[in-house]
């Protein structure tokens, strides 16, 4: 570097130390030269998202923070994959391993942390890996892809969201964890408990109270040996019990070091012209790893390089959440009381996995866990943050802030937008300010939550602040989208969620009415919305609402499948796949009659007409109604097929009668609408020839009654179902599917499909709902039932009565 | 464009709101899609999607434009273009409602018959 400005060189190209270089530049843009030096070969990325990577839920480039772009339009120098040998302090230089030196002015570390390693044999062998960088998640991925089994040493934050994202990946996993509950630093035993149950739901081993005692494996990984003597085999070993702070460098340079580099409120080590911060450093006896603090450290950091003597770093409230899909759990400050003048308010509801724990002192939160339901975590930190007595909606305050703010409780205090300066800091994460938000919003014309977290990074990290920028977001005329819940089209900003609760809570009975209620955009709606809502409403009001045909897929318009050359098939229903000899001739007379190019046998054991003309359905259909075969509803999303196996009828394995059981369930579900297609299959026993492993509802016959499986799916992504529960009859078999039905009919949001369904709720809601709550499900299955009362007449014989006719035949034909 | 002789296909309640009904030509390949907007406006296209040939007449009709069955593209009623990011045209048949019949242009639709782009 050629210029006279003073040179700052940046050991650690992570998260930390960018975010110190981010706040420099953005308050003295032109004041160094500066330098930056990373170990690993890229450029910076979020390493907590990595769980994410891992999961195949994201990839490495959409984890990527400040591209290599960045670094050069800041004139910027990179240097990745070097590693920084030594810090000369009197020379004031770096050496790169290389032998290069880099001369300094000012020195900032964020060399990080490096992952613990228990003292254990076997450390050294292929297939044992940390969960650090991208590079143990690559290796990971890849295990992924050639073995089967995986043990993760370590039930934190960490280990939990390395299992998840092996499991996704399809691996068999087992978590050991020292202690006897998991995430003990985060979550009270309840909590822990919870979701130790809920991952456990999920195919997860736990291996509590146990310590590694040696890794087994001569040429690779083959297992673990645990101190008690319980051995695990495994293809794949993931440590993840903890890390340290990374001051090998800092200590070799004569830096007062303890367990991390020791740094004072101003962030600077013993050294003054050297900076640390993040994941490295010791302040006031305490080391990091959460990002919360981190990011106030580089703010500190960035402000003081910048020439602001004022800047000090105080610590901010710590909160925790996991990144596993469907799992909710969140904590911040203390775990349980301290003492007998601290108070606990908790609100346990086992049954639908729900658990909220305040801590209180001196009318003050100091703490909260939350398990199941964690939308009130920001509520509660803020409450922590500004100190509020809250002693005037104490009752209230587990029941969150939405019952709070209901019950008029006056003093809850609400968000006061207009009262907020323009420059108070909104998101302590990225550094936004109201006024910067407000801008933001104007300039650009934004209406939602995503576009606002888009566009200036306000609430897109911790999401602490979510409140504050929804508040912003309203105050300017935007609608709040629950980040959850998001927009169902372009035609509006509400999600289906909050859609499905405006048409029950406001009685809306029409499309029209539910676009004129909620604001819609566009006069007509879209293709998306329309469908959604013509759902909803049947859904809502079997009774009552009258089905509008253009609103629905031409398939399920016309009750036959669009092919590509715009012809259509036919599939008649076969009960749980049994046919006769009348039948047959019934579908071998029409193939011939009507020329029909092709019959195939589906994958749901029934045969399929291909290429039938529209005009010629309805006389299909009548010759086909004729041996008493009806609409399969191939064409909708609805019940399709009820796979079954012989059973105990015939074959020797057999221990219920699968087939009977299979029809009698089909009878009961057939003709129902659902969000998207469901599939069943009833297998008569263990072996499971119906694959009933794979469908949204399986039954597998067992010697002593019936296993009944939900949210599986042989699809795109192969979900294997989640065990629901084990019954002893088939009339318990038919209250349990038709209450899951209902469940699924009432609660999925439209094309979504069991799985992805179930794996957004969580098995443990739905057995909640389902198997525990008995009243509950009773409810549910007779509304299913008086909804089919509605649906069940075949919408063949219809048509081939005449219904609908200007359907199937053109308007007019010239010669 | 000649469009001097006009075919009478049918009664605009022929046609359901929000829907289409089909009119099939002389040519078998080249069907005509005749479209009923919620507000009563009437539009003909040649009912092939531009994409891959769906039968527009099966779509969601959405203001004044269709929702191919097939693969989703949005086809505007009264210029025949797919609406952005997708590109392409279908062609346009002139269609006239009078006194709740509905006619459409025959010249326009031998025009059309050979090349359908050509028109």
């Amino acid at each position: 570097m050629s210029d006279d400005r003073k040179r700052l060189v940046v050991v650690g190209n992570g998260m930390a130390a960018m975010r110190a270089v981010e706040a420099l530049l953005s308050r003295a843009p032109s004041r160094y030269g500066i330098t930056v030096i990373g170990a690993e070969p890229h450029a910076n990325y979020n390493r907590i998202m990595l769980s994410s990577v891992l999961a195949g839920e994201k990839t490495v480039d959409e984890i990527v923070i400040n591209p290599r772009g960045w670094y050069e339009d800041n004139a910027i120098a990179l240097l990745t994959g070097r590693a920084v040998a030594a810090i000369d302090r009197a020379a004031k230089t770096v050496e790169i391993a290389d032998g290069t030196k880099i001369p300094y002015d000012k020195l900032l570390l964020g060399t990080g942390s490096k992952p613990l390693a228990p003292p254990i044999p076997g450390l050294g062998l292929p297939g044992v890996h940390a969960f650090r960088d991208i590079a143990d998640v690559e290796a990971m991925v890849a295990a992924s892809r050639c073995y089967r089994r995986a043990v993760v040493i370590g039930g934190g934050l960490l280990g939990l969201e390395a299992a998840w994202g092996l499991k996704r990946r399809g691996m068999s996993v087992a978590v050991v964890h020292l202690m006897p509950t998991l995430m003990e630093r985060q979550l009270d035993p309840t909590a822990g408990e919870l979701l130790r149950r809920d991952l456990d739901n999920r195919g997860i081993a736990f291996f509590t109270d146990g310590q590694t005692e040696e890794i087994l494996g001569s040429e690779r990984a083959e297992g673990v040996v645990l101190a008690d003597g319980r051995r695990i085999a495994a293809d794949l070993v993931v440590l993840a019990i903890g890390i340290r702070p990374n001051i090998d460098l800092a200590r070799a340079a004569g830096l007062d070091v303890n367990r991390g580099l020791l740094v004072g409120d101003d962030m600077r080590t013993s050294d003054p012209d050297i900076f640390a911060v993040g994941e490295c450093i010791e302040h006031n006896g305490q080391v990091f790893g959460l990002v919360a603090p981190i990011w106030e450290q580089a703010r500190v950091c960035g402000a003081r390089l910048a020439g602001d003597e004022a800047a000090v770093y105080a610590p901010p409230p710590v909160f925790t959440s996991l990144k596993i899909t469907g799992i909710d759990v969140f904590s911040a400050g203390a775990l349980a009381a301290a003492d007998e003048a601290d108070e606990e308010i908790t609100l346990h509801d086992a049954r639908r996995g729900i658990y909220k724990k305040v801590i209180l002192r001196d009318d003050r939160i100091v703490g909260s866990v939350l398990y199941g339901h964690v939308a009130d975590g920001p509520w509660y930190v803020q409450l922590m943050r500004e100190k509020t007595d809250v002693s005037a909606f104490r009752d209230k305050l587990v029941f969150g802030r939405a019952f709070a703010d209901q019950a008029g409780a006056a003093a809850v205090p609400r968000i006061d937008v207009a009262a907020m300066a323009d420059d108070e800091q909104v998101c302590d994460c990225n550094g936004v300010s109201k006024g910067r938000i407000c801008e933001t919003i104007r300039a650009k014309g934004l209406t939602t939550l995503d576009a606002v977290r888009a566009h200036t990074k306000a609430s897109a990290s911790c999401g602490s602040c979510t409140g504050k920028v929804e508040a912003i977001l309203a105050h300017l005329g935007g609608a709040v989208a629950h980040r959850d819940d998001p927009a169902m089209c372009k035609c509006t900003d509400h999600g289906h969620d909050a859609v499905r609760r405006a048409i029950r809570e406001q009685g809306l009975q029409t499309i029209a009415g539910v676009r004129e209620a909620l604001g819609w955009k566009t006069p007509d709606g879209c293709q998306k919305c329309r469908p959604a809502l013509n759902y909803y409403l049947l859904c809502a009001w079997p009774e009552t609402y009258r089905d509008d045909a253009q609103s629905r897929f031409v398939n399920e318009r016309v009750h036959a499948n669009i092919q590509k050359d715009g012809t259509f098939s036919v599939v008649p229903r076969l009960w749980g796949g049994l046919t006769n000899a009348r039948e047959l001739r019934a579908i071998a007379d029409a193939a011939e009659k009507y020329a029909i190019p092709t019959v195939k046998v589906t994958g749901g054991q029934r045969i399929d007409l291909l290429g039938v003309r529209k005009e010629q359905l309805p006389s299909v259909w009548a010759d086909l109604n004729q041996a008493g075969l009806v609409s399969g509803h191939a064409y909708g999303k609805a019940l399709r097929t009820v796979k079954t196996c012989v059973g105990s009828e015939w074959c020797r394995f057999g221990t219920q009668d699968s087939t009977g059981l299979g029809v009698k369930i089909e009878k009961m579900c057939w003709g129902s609408w659902t969000p998207h297609k469901v599939k069943l299959a009833v297998s008569g026993c263990p072996r499971n020839c119906a694959e009933a492993t794979i469908k949204d509802i399986g039954v597998i016959c067992v010697e002593s009654g019936y296993d009944v499986v939900v949210g599986g799916n042989g699809g795109v992504e192969v979900r294997v179902t989640d065990h629901l529960v084990r019954l002893a009859t088939e009339a318990e078999v038919l209250e349990h599917v038709g209450a899951f039905m209902q469940l699924y009919r009432e609660e999925a949001r439209y094309l979504e499909r069991t799985a992805p369904w179930v794996a957004r709720v969580g098995i443990g809601y739905v057995r909640a709902r389902i198997v525990a709550d008995g009243t509950g499900r009773r409810a549910l299955q007779s509304r299913f039932l008086a909804a089919q009362r509605m649906v069940q007449s075949d919408p063949w014989a219809q048509r081939a009565a005449g219904a609908e006719g200007h359907e199937y035949r053109p308007m007019a034909e010239i010669d | 464009m000649s469009a001097d002789t006009w075919i009478e296909v049918g009664r605009l309640d022929d046609v359901p709101r929000r829907g289409s009904r089909r009119v099939h030509g002389t040519d078998p390949n080249l069907p005509i899609a005749v479209f009923r907007t919620a507000d009563d406006q009437v539009f003909a296209l040649i009912d092939r999607c531009p994409h891959r040939a769906g039968p527009l007449s099966e779509g969601i009709v959405q203001g004044c434009a269709v929702a191919c069955p097939l693969h989703g593209w949005v086809v505007r009623l009264d210029s025949g273009e797919a609406e952005a990011p997708d590109e392409g045209r279908v062609p346009v048949v002139p269609v006239r409602v009078e006194r709740g019949r509905i006619w459409l242009a025959w010249s326009a639709l031998r025009m059309i018959g050979p090349n359908p782009e050509g028109a």
